[in-house]
């Protein structure tokens, strides 16, 4: 069994395009990821120009990467050796989300996913993003498949 | 549960999948599940989930496998009914 640590380590995705600084809680219904959006973040520059906002798609990869990426690293780490849950990347396959505020550079968002079901490494999750206050900011279904990466 | 009926419970269980409207116009027994209907292998996940909720049976990733065409989703689902 992975620790949260170990999750972390084994995410591919790494800045500027790593939206988990945190895991607050892992297991096998559920993880809750935390991250901060740095002011320079890469982004903001065009989204939008002297008034950044964060994108939606990038909410939605946030929720993604604790709710399928991390979650999925560590429910395929108790069928597999680590060696091989590093082999595999989760590609993203279909989404349903609804979005209530915004999220503003510098803030805090919290994601709590759920899993619905984990079958073939396919991975479902329910997914909710709020910020340090509570407040929600998107919620939805989201689901991913975890693929054995190409050998370089 | 007769073979229409379920033919028809698996088609609409397939629909909201389907990519390729006019192969399910014409659908059959024999039109293939990604080749023809064109759903996103990565849904077929889904698509098994779905049958055993509507028809309550649990089908092994064996047994999902060796689906390829509607009938066979349909002979699948009436040989688990039966037993």
């Amino acid at each position: 069994m992975l620790t949260a640590d170990e999750v972390l380590a084994l995410i591919p995705q790494q800045r500027p395009f790593r939206f988990i600084d945190r895991l607050l809680a892992l297991d096998e219904a559920k993880a809750v990821g935390e991250y901060t959006f740095r002011a320079d973040e890469s982004f903001y520059a065009g989204h939008f120009p002297g008034d950044p906002v964060t994108p939606g798609v990038i909410l939605i990869e946030t929720m993604c990467q604790t709710g399928l990426v991390a979650l999925g690293i560590y429910l395929l780490g108790l069928e597999q050796p680590r060696e091989e849950v590093a082999k595999t990347v989760t590609l993203f396959t279909d989404a349903a989300v609804e979005f209530e505020r915004v999220v503003l550079p510098g803030q805090t968002v919290r994601v709590d996913a759920e899993r619905v079901f984990w079958r073939r490494r396919k991975l479902k999750s329910n997914v909710t993003l709020s910020l340090a206050d509570g407040t929600t900011v998107a919620r939805g279904t989201v689901s991913g498949m975890g693929v054995r990466r190409a050998e370089r | 549960m007769p073979q229409e009926m379920v033919f028809e419970k698996v088609v609409t269980i397939l629909k909201p999948f389907v990519k390729a409207p006019d192969a399910l116009a014409k659908v059959g027994m024999e039109t293939t599940i990604l080749g023809e209907l064109k759903v996103n292998s990565a849904r077929l996940v889904d698509v098994v989930l779905e049958i055993e909720d509507a028809f309550d049976i649990e089908v092994t990733d064996t047994e999902a496998d060796k689906v390829s065409t509607v009938g066979d989703a349909v002979k699948l689902v009436m040989a688990k009914a039966k037993a």
